[in-house]
Parts: structure tokens; C-alpha cells; sequence
């Protein structure tokens, strides 16, 4: 029985890897992959197009310029005089977000009446918008709390003077002292990277699974092997060994490439990660190979594996937190091995977790595996008999 | 080049279609299934924080400052920590996000006209979470601020009631920062370069695989014809699928489209020729799926689904990473559709993207037929 798997999983790698096309196309896209998902996959916003409209053009109004320019998030692209052009700067895209100081804005600062400046965001990505109209306020209030304290000054010395006594500076000023934890830069490179191992994993190996099986019944080679004495678990076995084997190559690949090229800490332990790896492809090969049993071309499995993957990794929280979505779609995310793996993916790299924490997932990531490869074979059994 | 011809390989590409009702199924649904993701499930908007409070003042003071937090609708206050281990320990478990600390003298302070300081927590595991928690906490904190400054300034009796200068924040195109707003129009773009380009890329590669492309070439087809026969029917396929999309889109989710129909529907016959040569010239550049399968995967969808600005956006990737996008004509569908959808624009705003599509389509056209001519000699 062992060596007709073996000679299964030979005559597998022999196809796989004698072309040597395919050989580069099984190890090249996962680390193209990675460095692309990796730089592009960013939520980041910097330097922000920007543009000045200052129709005061006063030294309070450079002061509150200054404060945009010393910003990393904002880039002033554009200085104008007046409020006419900005329509034409926003449709075409060039401008963000567009500051205007409205006349008489320094008039209105010295005599301590409400002076405000009019910020204008494209909500075109509703992300971007938010994150800036954050900033944009937060440097204008800062702004403002140095103007009010400046004046404060000027006011309460005097009476204070003339009092012969300690000024009564009895108002307080709240401040909040913010503090983040694991990704102190807030960097979203450093919370997507490990999000991307989990996604190139599945990927991988769910469609090549798929469409390696399907191929043999395509080109009919799948009859030549049902008439050897090989039985059925035997071929699931010799189908799927050589896969997960790539598989876990590909893990290592993809984790020395995340370690290596985006400088990716991790807290966590290795040996873990790869026990949890092993326990994910469980899910990922029953899945691929649930699929070559429903489909008879390689173009219906990669539809169908589409259909897997694109929801799977959707809801997997990679981009779109989970916490975010309605109550009925939450519940339905526990179905998916993916986003199990996820989380512990990103508790090893990011928390530096160990078992005790991640045990529900583990268990939970185990129990699928087993119950989606399990109940797949089985189906593929039927199948050929 | 043959008119008949043509229209007898798009007969029987439409008859290969038809005659597989499940990948029909599939096509067809993949946009419904998107959609529905996107416009219900999905969204990057960002509310309801799961925040703990650990008040060790518990004075009104402290109170007032915390029911400025539960009345946020951007914050759910879960519960009261009792130190700070408990908040450490529910931030490790993914409870919560925030941990709000008020400090013990933080009434006294106040009272005292000092410098109270409360104390934010992040998990900034989830960078845009966090980021948007960050600027969200502390505008409730700064508009806090600057309200008992007034409170106390006015009982010190200086007159001044307001703050000396404050933002006032208007939104264009997306005023209510619907994230699917966004996502859906791009949305079609991705699912037109399934459609084109990894669905007819299989079709070549299958004829080359089952050894009927030798039965084609051996027919008075001209490669010109077999190409445009065979777009003919996915073209067909992805034109329903662009409509499905701008109907559930529109009429369900209430994605804003505020541009014309007819413009979009040009732009998005152009881009999906574009795609559909894309996949012809992978199909005749290759001779197994598998191999065709993974071309047209790096290719094409994760570059419409990556480097065009359809969720992450371009100006905020590395340099390099900006140039690259360039080359996939996704990223300029993708302007082209937000343009049309959110801001209402047309061909005058637009004429550089709609130029650069049609450049592209004429140019994999020549390419494709050169290779395709190559491989029947």
C-alpha cells in the first residue's frame, strides 16, 4: 500500500516539477505576491495633496500654515488666492483635501470671536476622508488651544498685576496622553503582512489541489489511473501529500520572505506558527479537493475555487474587521478556517502569543481541517466508485 | 478576415458556455456574490470602538467625561476595568480597543485649574482601527477640553465664550463616508477582469490541452478570427455582469451614480476589450491551464484587485509600488468608474484615462494576433 502512494506522489512531483515553468510559477508568484500585497496593501495616509486658500494673509494665517506644512500628512500642492478654482481641483483629483482661511480670520483671533477655517475633504475614499478630517482637526484645535492660551496670557497678567497678587489661573487645561500598543508607529504594513501569508496560503494550494485532480479527468488520464490497483484513499493520499509539501514550502518561503524583505518582528514562536500551518492546509487541501469533485474542467474548478476564496478571504478579517460587519455575518465567519488562522497568524506575529491564548483557534482550526478534508474524501470516494 | 468565420467560433464559444449551465452559474452570480459582500458585510468604516474604563477618580467630574464617550456612537464602553492588567489582558484577547484611564487626582486637578491628563490605551495591531479610534477619542477629549475651559473661563467672568478657532469640516462627493460607496464602483472593474481575462485565458489553453486547436488552426480560421470569436462570448458574459453589478449596486445599495449611463457603459466595453485580449494573448502565450491560470492571476486580478486603487489607495503605496500601477489598466478603469459614479464627471475630466484604455486594448490586440500568427506557423 505505501508504495503505491509513493509512486503516486512520485508520478505527482514528476508532473508538478518537471516543466519548468510550472516549477517557477509554484514558488515565484507566492513571494510576488507578498511583496506586492505587502507595499500595496496599505491604509496608511500620508502626505496628503493639499491645497492652501488663503484669503486672510496674515501672520496668524502663516502660523496655521506652518502647522499643516510640519504635518506628515498633509502636502500643500497648492496655494490660492481665492475659493474659485477648487471645484476644477477636486473633480480632477488633484487636491484632497482643500484649507480656507476666510477673511478677517486674524481680525477675529485678536478680538477673541470664533475665527474658522473652512477644511473641505474628498470623500471619494471614505477611509482616506476620515483619517485626515481627524488630522486636519486635531491640527486646528491644537492651533487653537495655543492661540487661546496666548491670549490668555495677555488678559490675566494684567489684572493680575494690577491685583498685586499670583494670577487666579484657575482654568484648566484637559489633555489626553494616547499610547499604542504592538504597532506603536500605527503602521498598517506591519498588521497586513502576516494577513497576506494567510491568503497566499490558501490560495495556493486550494486551486492547485482543484486543478491538478480536475486535469486528470479533463484529459482522461483520471480512467488510466482508476484501472491500476490503486484504491481510491490511497490516490487522495499520493494527490495530496506532494501538495502539502508545497504547501508547507511555501509557508516557510513566504515567512522568510515577510521576515527578510518588510523587516516583519516576530513575537511569537516559529515552530508554532508552522504546527498551526499544517493545521490550515488540513482545511485548504479538503477544500481543493472537495472542489475537484464537483467540477469536470479546470476552468469550472477555478471558478468554483474563486467562489471559495474570494468570501473566505473577505471575511476572513484580513482587511475588513470583522468587528465591523452585521451580527449575522459574525456568526458566520466562525465557519471559516480562515479567519482562524488569521488570528493566530497575527497574535504570533504581532502579540507574540503562545498556546494558552490561541488555544480555541487551534482547536478550532484543527476540528475543520480534519471535518473539511475528512468529509471531502470521503465524497471523492463515492465519487470514483 | 471573415465576418462568417468570426461569428462561427463565437457560436460555438457560446454554445460551450451555454452548454455548462454551472460555470454559467458562476459567472453570473460572482458579481451578485461580490456586492452583496461589499455593500452589506464589508465596510471600513469604523464605529461602535470596544472601549473599558478604568476610572480610579470616580468623581462627577471623571463620570461627565466617560458619558462623553458612551454618547459617541463611535465608541461602545464594554465595561470598568479595575487595573491595568485587566485592560491589558482584554486588549490581548481582542476585546476591546481602547482602554480609557483617568487618573486618581483628575477631578482635583480640574478643580485646581491644573493640567488634568487622562490616559488612551490602543491596540494598534489594526493600524486603521486604531488610527481612526485615535482621532475620534481625541476630539472628544479637545471638544471636552475646550468646553469646561469655557465653563471655568465664564466663571472667572472674562467674557469669552468660545474658542478662539475652530474647523469647520465639509465632505465632497461621499458626505456620509460610506466606505461602499467607494468600493462597489470599483467593484466592477474586478469583476470584469475575472470575467475577461481569467476566464478566456482558460479557453485557448484547453483548446491547445485537448488538442483541438490543431482542429481549429486546420480550418480556413485566421488567428484575428478565432481571437475575436471567442471575445465575442465572454464579451457578452462580462457586459451582463457589468450591468448586474450597476443595478444591484444603484437600485439595492444606493451606491450614488451621479454620471452618465452611457459613458460608463463605453468605458466599460473599452476596458473589458482590453481585458479580454489580455487573456487571449496569456491563452496563446501558454499551453496548460494551470500555467494560463497563474499568468493571468498575477496579471491581471490581483493587480485590479491590488494596485488600482479600488481598496487601497495608490497615493498612499512606496514610489515603485505607484509606478508599477501604471502598467495595469485597471488602476485608469478604476478613476474613470469613481469619477463616474461619486463625482459625476465625464469625458472632459476623464479623456486621459478613457485614451490610455484604448491605447492599451489596441495594443495587446496587435500583440495577441502577432503570437497567435507566430504559434500557427
Amino acid at each position: 500500500m505505501w508504495n503505491r502512494i509513493r509512486e503516486i506522489m512520485r508520478k505527482e512531483f514528476y508532473q508538478t516539477l518537471r516543466d519548468p515553468r510550472t516549477r517557477a510559477l509554484l514558488f515565484g508568484p507566492p513571494i510576488l505576491q507578498l511583496i506586492l500585497f505587502g507595499y500595496a496593501v496599505n491604509l496608511d495616509v500620508e502626505n496628503a495633496r493639499t491645497a492652501w486658500v488663503d484669503m486672510d494673509r496674515t501672520p496668524e494665517s502663516r502660523e496655521l500654515l506652518a502647522a499643516f506644512q510640519g504635518s506628515r500628512y498633509f502636502e500643500i500642492t497648492a496655494a490660492l488666492a481665492d475659493g474659485r478654482e477648487i471645484r476644477n481641483l477636486m473633480d480632477q483629483g488633484k487636491a484632497q483635501v482643500v484649507i480656507s482661511v476666510l477673511p478677517g480670520f486674524a481680525r477675529d483671533i485678536r478680538r477673541g470671536n470664533a475665527a474658522s477655517i473652512q477644511i473641505l475633504v474628498d470623500g471619494t475614499n471614505s477611509n482616506t476622508a476620515s483619517i485626515l478630517a481627524g488630522y486636519a482637526n486635531r491640527i486646528v484645535s491644537d492651533y487653537a488651544a495655543k492661540a487661546f492660551a496666548d491670549r490668555q496670557d495677555s488678559r490675566l497678567v494684567a489684572p493680575a498685576t494690577a491685583l498685586k497678587g499670583p494670577a487666579p489661573y484657575v482654568i484648566p487645561l484637559l489633555t489626553a496622553q494616547s499610547r499604542v500598543w504592538f504597532n506603536p508607529e500605527l503602521k498598517s504594513r506591519v498588521y497586513f503582512v502576516p494577513g497576506v501569508i494567510v491568503n497566499i496560503i490558501a490560495l495556493v494550494t486550494i486551486m492547485l489541489t482543484a486543478m491538478s485532480i480536475v486535469r486528470e479527468k479533463e484529459i482522461g488520464t483520471m480512467e488510466q489511473l482508476m484501472v491500476t490497483p490503486v484504491r481510491s484513499f490511497e490516490l487522495i493520499l499520493g494527490k495530496l501529500l506532494p501538495f502539502a509539501l508545497v504547501g508547507i514550502i511555501e509557508v516557510a518561503l513566504v515567512v522568510a520572505a515577510a521576515l527578510l524583505v518588510f523587516q516583519m518582528p516576530i513575537r511569537g514562536s516559529i515552530p508554532l506558527l508552522f504546527a498551526c500551518a499544517v493545521l490550515f492546509l488540513l482545511s485548504t487541501l479538503g477544500v481543493g479537493l472537495f472542489i475537484s469533485t464537483i467540477s469536470q474542467t479546470q476552468q469550472q474548478a477555478m471558478m468554483a475555487s474563486f467562489f471559495f476564496f474570494m468570501p473566505a478571504m473577505l471575511l476572513s478579517g484580513f482587511a475588513f474587521p470583522i468587528r465591523n460587519m452585521p451580527v449575522p455575518v459574525q456568526c458566520l465567519t466562525y465557519l471559516n478556517p480562515l479567519r482562524y488562522f488569521m488570528q493566530i497568524v497575527r497574535a504570533l506575529f504581532l502579540k507574540g502569543a503562545g498556546f494558552g491564548p490561541l488555544w480555541q483557534e487551534i482547536a478550532a482550526l484543527a476540528l475543520f481541517g480534519l471535518a473539511i478534508l475528512g468529509l471531502s474524501a470521503l465524497r471523492f470516494h463515492k465519487k470514483l466508485d | 478576415m471573415n465576418l462568417r468565420r468570426t461569428r462561427a467560433v463565437a457560436r460555438k464559444e457560446f454554445l460551450h458556455i451555454l452548454r455548462d449551465p454551472r460555470s454559467l452559474a458562476m459567472a453570473l452570480a460572482l458579481p451578485i456574490l461580490m456586492i452583496l459582500l461589499f455593500g452589506y458585510a464589508l465596510t471600513l468604516d469604523v464605529d461602535r470602538i470596544p472601549s473599558v474604563v478604568y476610572d480610579m477618580d470616580r468623581s462627577p467630574g471623571s463620570r461627565e467625561l466617560i458619558s462623553r464617550f458612551e454618547a459617541s456612537r463611535y465608541f461602545q464602553i464594554l465595561g470598568a476595568a479595575t487595573d491595568y492588567s485587566a485592560i491589558e489582558q482584554k486588549i490581548d484577547r481582542d476585546e476591546c480597543v481602547l482602554g480609557i484611564v483617568v487618573p486618581q487626582d483628575y477631578s482635583r486637578d480640574v478643580l485646581a485649574g491644573g493640567t488634568p491628563q487622562i490616559q488612551l490605551l490602543f491596540d494598534g495591531s489594526d493600524s486603521n482601527t486604531a488610527s481612526i479610534a485615535l482621532a475620534y477619542a481625541s476630539g472628544i477629549v479637545q471638544s471636552f477640553a475646550a468646553e469646561m475651559r469655557d465653563r471655568a473661563q465664564n466663571r472667572v467672568g472674562s467674557g469669552v465664550s468660545r474658542g478662539p478657532a475652530e474647523a469647520r469640516l465639509r465632505i465632497w462627493y461621499n458626505s456620509q463616508l460610506k466606505s461602499k460607496n467607494y468600493i462597489v464602483p470599483g467593484l466592477i472593474a474586478l469583476i470584469l477582469m475575472i470575467i475577461g481575462a481569467l476566464l478566456t485565458s482558460l479557453t485557448l489553453a484547453r483548446e491547445w490541452e485537448m488538442g483541438t486547436m490543431e482542429q481549429l488552426l486546420s480550418t480556413p480560421l485566421r488567428p484575428a478570427e478565432v481571437a475575436l470569436g471567442k471575445m465575442s462570448a465572454y464579451f457578452a458574459l462580462g457586459v451582463i455582469d457589468m450591468l448586474l453589478t450597476v443595478i444591484v449596486g444603484v437600485g439595492i445599495f444606493h451606491v450614488p451614480q451621479r454620471g452618465s449611463y452611457i459613458f460608463l457603459v463605453l468605458a466599460g466595453g473599452l476596458f473589458l476589450t482590453g481585458a479580454l485580449l489580455w487573456g487571449i494573448l496569456i491563452s496563446a502565450l501558454v499551453r496548460t491551464q494551470m500555467v494560463a491560470y497563474q499568468l493571468a492571476m498575477l496579471t491581471s486580478f490581483l493587480p485590479a484587485f491590488l494596485l488600482s486603487g479600488f481598496v487601497f489607495a495608490i497615493e498612499n503605496m512606496p514610489i515603485p509600488v505607484q509606478i508599477v500601477t501604471h502598467i495595469f489598466p485597471t488602476r485608469y478603469f478604476v478613476s474613470v468608474l469613481k469619477g463616474i459614479f461619486l463625482r459625476g464627471v465625464g469625458f472632459e475630466v476623464l479623456y486621459l484615462e478613457v485614451g490610455l484604455l484604448a491605447a492599451y486594448a489596441m495594443l495587446i490586440f496587435l500583440l495577441a494576433t502577432k503570437r497567435l500568427r507566430q504559434k500557427v506557423a
